[in-house]
C-alpha cells in the first residue's frame, strides 16, 4: 500500500466527484490539444505547399479563393483568363519572372483534381516521378502518390475525366478521348500527391469535345422542343422561337471557334493532335483559355513588388501573394481559436478549482484517518505527498483522456478533411506542444493541492483524536 | 517496559497538570482510572509522543521519547507502540485487510498476509477481510482496531476509553481481547478509562 495506490484508492473511493473532476479536466486538456493539432497541420499542410510561389495570377474575385484553388486546390477557381491576358507572363524572356506555371482547373478523376499545367510544376514542388515518366503528350498523365494509393491506379491504366471538383457519374465526358497514366509521382508530403497532372491542351482538347457533347445534347433539346412546337398554340410557339434562337446563336459561336482553330492549326485532326507533344503555352493562340498562372520571381526587388498592384488595377487580371491571403486567413481562423483556446483555460481553471476544493473539503472527512496514519507511523511529509499525489493523479489522468480525446476527435476530422478535401490530416502525430501541455496538466494539478497538501500535513493528532 | 518521571503539561489556556509516575514493567498490564477531564487521554498522548510534555520524561525501553526528532519519534511510535481509540478510525478507502497492510507499511515492518490472516482469525474477523471499516458493526470495528494495535508486536499497548461505546457484553470480550493479544506478544497494557466495569478486572491500578 505505497502511497500512490492509497491515492488511487482515495480518488476511487468518491467516484462521482473525482469524475466531474476528470470530465472537465480531460475537456480543457482536449481542447487545447485538438486546437495544436489542428493549427499544427494546417499551418504544415499551407506552408509546405508555399512551394515558393510569389504570385498568383488568375481571374478576378476573391483573392483568397484564387489561391486556395490554384494552390491548395481546395475551392473554386475565380474563373478564367485567356491566354492574350496571360501571355506576357510566359515569355521566357521576362526580365523578373524566373518562373511562371499554367494552371487549368476544373476537371476530376474520382474527385482528385486533374490539372493541366507544364512540367515545371514538379520543380516548384520538388517532385521526381517515382515510377513510369514525365508527361509528355497529350492525354498523358502523372498521378501524385496518394492518388495512386487511394484509387489503386498504376502505369498504363486509363480513365476519362469528369467535369467539376468531385466525383459525379454524369459529369463524365464520356465522348473525350481516355487519359492514360505515365508516371506515378514520388510522395513529397505536398499537395501535389493529391493531383493528377497533365498538358494544358489536353484540357483545352477534352472540352472541345465536352462542348460538342453539350451541343449534341443541346441540339436533342431542340428537336424536342420542335414536336411540341406542333402541339402548342401560338404564344408558346413564339417562346420557343426565342430559345431556338438562343440555341443557334450559341451554335453560331462554337463554330466561329472551331473554324480559327482549323485555320490555325495545321493538323485538322483531332486524334492526332491529341497524341501530339504539344507546343508550348506561350506559342498558344489566344482566345485559349487557363485558369490561373502561378509565379515565381528571379528576384524581390521593387518592380517584383509593383508587379502585384500594377496588375490589379491596369487589367482585368488580378494577382494576389500567396503569403499574404494565408496569413490573412490564419487571421480568419485565429479570432475562431482564440475565442475556443480562452474556453479550454476557463474550463481547465474550473478543473483546477474543482481538485483544490475536492481535496479541501475532503480534508475535514478524512482528518482522522491522516491522523491516525500519523499515529501508525507517518512523517508529516507523508501526508503531503499523499494529497499531492492525489492532486496530480487527476491531473495526468485528466490530460491522457483529454489527449485520447482530442486524437480521436483529429481522427474524424482527419477522415472528414480528407472526404472533403483530400487532404491528409493524421491523428497519430504527437507533438513537442503535447509534452508542455503534459507538465502544465501536473503542475496545474501540483498547485491546486499543494494548499490541501499542506493542511493535511499539519493535521495536529492529539488534538484531532481528542474531538473524536 | 515503560517508565514515565515528572510528567507535566500545561493547556493552551494555562491549565496546568502534574501527572504521577508510572511504572509498567513488560507483559504488565495496568488500569489508570480518572473522570472526565483529569487528563487521562493526555496522559495518554504524552505517553505516545503525539503531545509534547513541558518537563519530564518519558522512556520506553531505553529510550527517551522526548529525545527523538520528529520524524525518529513518527517511525518510533510506529513500530512499538500500538494505540487502541475509543471511537476507532480506519483508512475509510481501504478494506480492512488493506488498512492492516498499510499499517505494517507505515510501520516499515514487512508486509506479512499471514499474520494479517491469523490476527483476524483469533479476532473472528476472517470474513471481514475484505470489507470496507463502514460496514463493520461498533463491535467488529473495536475488535479490528485491537488486530491494527497488536500487528506489528509493540512493546506497548495504549487503550483509550477502549469500551466506553461498548455493552456489556462486549465490553468483556473486547477487554479479554486485549489482554490475550497483549500476552501473547509480550507487551505491556495501558488502559486509560473511567469505565467501573473493568476495575475488577486488573490488579496494577492508577487514580489520577
Amino acid at each position: 500500500m505505497n502511497t500512490f495506490q492509497l491515492s488511487w484508492k482515495n480518488l476511487r473511493y468518491k467516484p462521482l466527484s473525482t469524475l466531474l473532476i476528470l470530465v472537465l479536466f480531460s475537456l480543457g486538456v482536449g481542447l487545447i490539444s485538438l486546437l495544436l493539432l489542428v493549427e499544427n497541420q494546417l499551418r504544415e499542410n499551407f506552408e509546405k505547399n508555399l512551394a515558393g510561389v510569389n504570385l498568383v495570377v488568375g481571374a478576378k474575385g476573391s483573392p483568397l479563393q484564387l489561391i486556395l484553388s490554384s494552390m491548395y486546390h481546395i475551392d473554386a477557381p475565380t474563373g478564367n483568363i485567356t491566354l492574350k491576358e496571360a501571355r506576357p507572363f510566359l515569355n521566357p524572356k521576362h526580365p523578373f519572372i524566373d518562373q511562371a506555371i499554367p494552371i487549368s482547373l476544373g476537371d476530376n478523376h474520382k474527385g482528385y483534381r486533374l490539372v493541366g499545367t507544364s512540367q515545371e510544376i514538379l520543380k516548384l514542388y520538388n517532385a521526381k516521378v517515382g515510377s513510369g515518366k514525365v508527361w509528355e503528350r497529350n492525354f498523358e498523365v502523372n498521378i501524385g502518390a496518394n492518388v495512386a494509393k487511394e484509387l489503386n491506379m498504376n502505369i498504363g491504366d486509363e480513365f476519362k475525366s469528369s467535369h467539376g471538383f468531385v466525383d459525379e457519374v454524369d459529369m463524365k465526358h464520356d465522348h473525350a478521348q481516355a487519359f492514360k497514366v505515365v508516371g506515378i509521382l514520388a510522395p513529397t508530403g505536398s499537395v501535389i500527391d493529391q493531383l493528377l497532372l497533365t498538358t494544358t491542351q489536353s484540357f483545352w482538347l477534352v472540352h472541345e469535345h465536352g462542348e460538342e457533347e453539350h451541343h449534341e445534347e443541346g441540339e436533342e433539346d431542340h428537336e424536342h422542343g420542335a414536336e411540341h412546337e406542333h402541339d402548342h398554340d401560338d404564344n408558346e410557339y413564339s417562346d420557343h422561337k426565342q430559345d431556338d434562337h438562343a440555341h443557334t446563336d450559341e451554335h453560331h459561336d462554337h463554330e466561329d471557334g472551331d473554324h480559327e482553330h482549323h485555320d490555325q492549326s495545321d493538323d485538322h485532326d483531332h486524334e492526332a493532335a491529341s497524341n501530339a507533344i504539344p507546343k508550348p503555352i506561350f506559342e498558344e493562340n489566344d482566345s485559349a483559355e487557363i485558369t490561373s498562372l502561378l509565379i515565381k520571381f528571379k528576384a524581390l526587388n521593387f518592380q517584383t513588388l509593383n508587379m502585384q498592384r500594377n496588375i490589379n488595377e491596369n487589367t482585368d487580371l488580378q494577382a494576389a501573394t500567396p503569403a499574404i491571403e494565408i496569413a490573412r486567413l490564419y487571421t480568419l481562423m485565429g479570432a475562431g481559436e482564440q475565442v475556443l483556446r480562452i474556453m479550454a483555460i476557463v474550463i481547465i481553471f474550473v478543473a483546477g478549482l474543482s481538485i483544490f476544493i475536492s481535496l479541501y473539503s475532503s480534508l475535514k472527512e478524512r482528518k482522522y484517518e491522516l491522523a491516525l496514519m500519523r499515529v501508525m507511523g507517518a512523517a508529516q511529509r507523508k501526508l503531503f505527498f499523499l494529497v499531492i499525489t492525489e492532486g496530480m493523479l487527476l491531473a495526468l489522468i485528466g490530460f491522457v483522456i483529454g489527449t485520447l480525446l482530442s486524437h480521436l476527435g483529429m481522427q474524424l476530422l482527419a477522415s472528414f478533411m480528407k472526404d472533403a478535401y483530400r487532404y491528409s490530416f493524421t491523428a497519430f502525430q504527437f507533438l513537442p506542444q503535447e509534452w508542455f501541455l503534459l507538465m502544465g496538466a501536473l503542475l496545474f494539478g501540483f498547485i491546486a493541492a499543494v494548499i490541501p497538501a499542506i493542511q493535511a500535513s499539519r493535521t495536529d493528532i492529539s488534538e484531532t483524536l481528542t474531538q473524536g | 517496559m515503560l517508565r514515565t518521571q515528572g510528567l507535566n503539561f500545561v493547556y493552551p489556556l494555562g491549565e496546568q497538570l502534574t501527572f504521577p509516575d508510572l511504572n509498567c514493567k513488560d507483559g504488565e498490564h495496568c488500569l489508570i482510572l480518572g473522570q472526565s477531564g483529569s487528563g487521562k487521554t493526555t496522559l495518554l498522548h504524552l505517553i505516545a509522543g503525539l503531545r509534547t510534555a513541558q518537563s519530564g520524561s518519558v522512556v520506553l525501553n531505553d529510550t527517551n521519547i522526548s529525545e527523538l526528532s520528529a520524524g525518529q519519534l513518527d517511525r518510533f511510535r510506529g513500530r512499538n507502540i500500538g494505540i487502541v481509540f475509543q471511537q476507532s478510525h480506519f483508512v475509510r478507502s481501504l478494506t480492512l485487510e488493506e488498512n492492516l497492510v498499510l499499517a505494517q507499511r507505515l510501520a516499515r515492518v514487512p508486509v506479512n498476509y499471514g499474520r494479517i490472516a491469523s490476527i483476524l482469525a483469533q479476532l473472528n474477523l476472517e470474513h471481514k477481510l475484505r470489507a470496507k471499516p463502514e460496514a463493520l458493526s461498533i463491535g467488529e470495528q473495536q475488535r479490528a482496531a485491537i488486530a491494527r494495535a497488536i500487528l506489528n508486536q509493540p512493546t506497548l499497548i495504549l487503550a483509550d476509553e477502549p469500551t466506553s461505546a461498548l455493552d456489556d457484553a462486549n465490553t468483556e470480550q473486547v477487554i479479554q481481547l486485549l489482554q490475550e493479544q497483549a500476552a501473547s506478544v509480550n507487551a505491556s497494557l495501558l488502559i486509560v478509562t473511567h469505565d467501573n466495569r473493568l476495575k475488577t478486572r486488573f490488579e496494577q491500578q492508577i487514580q489520577l
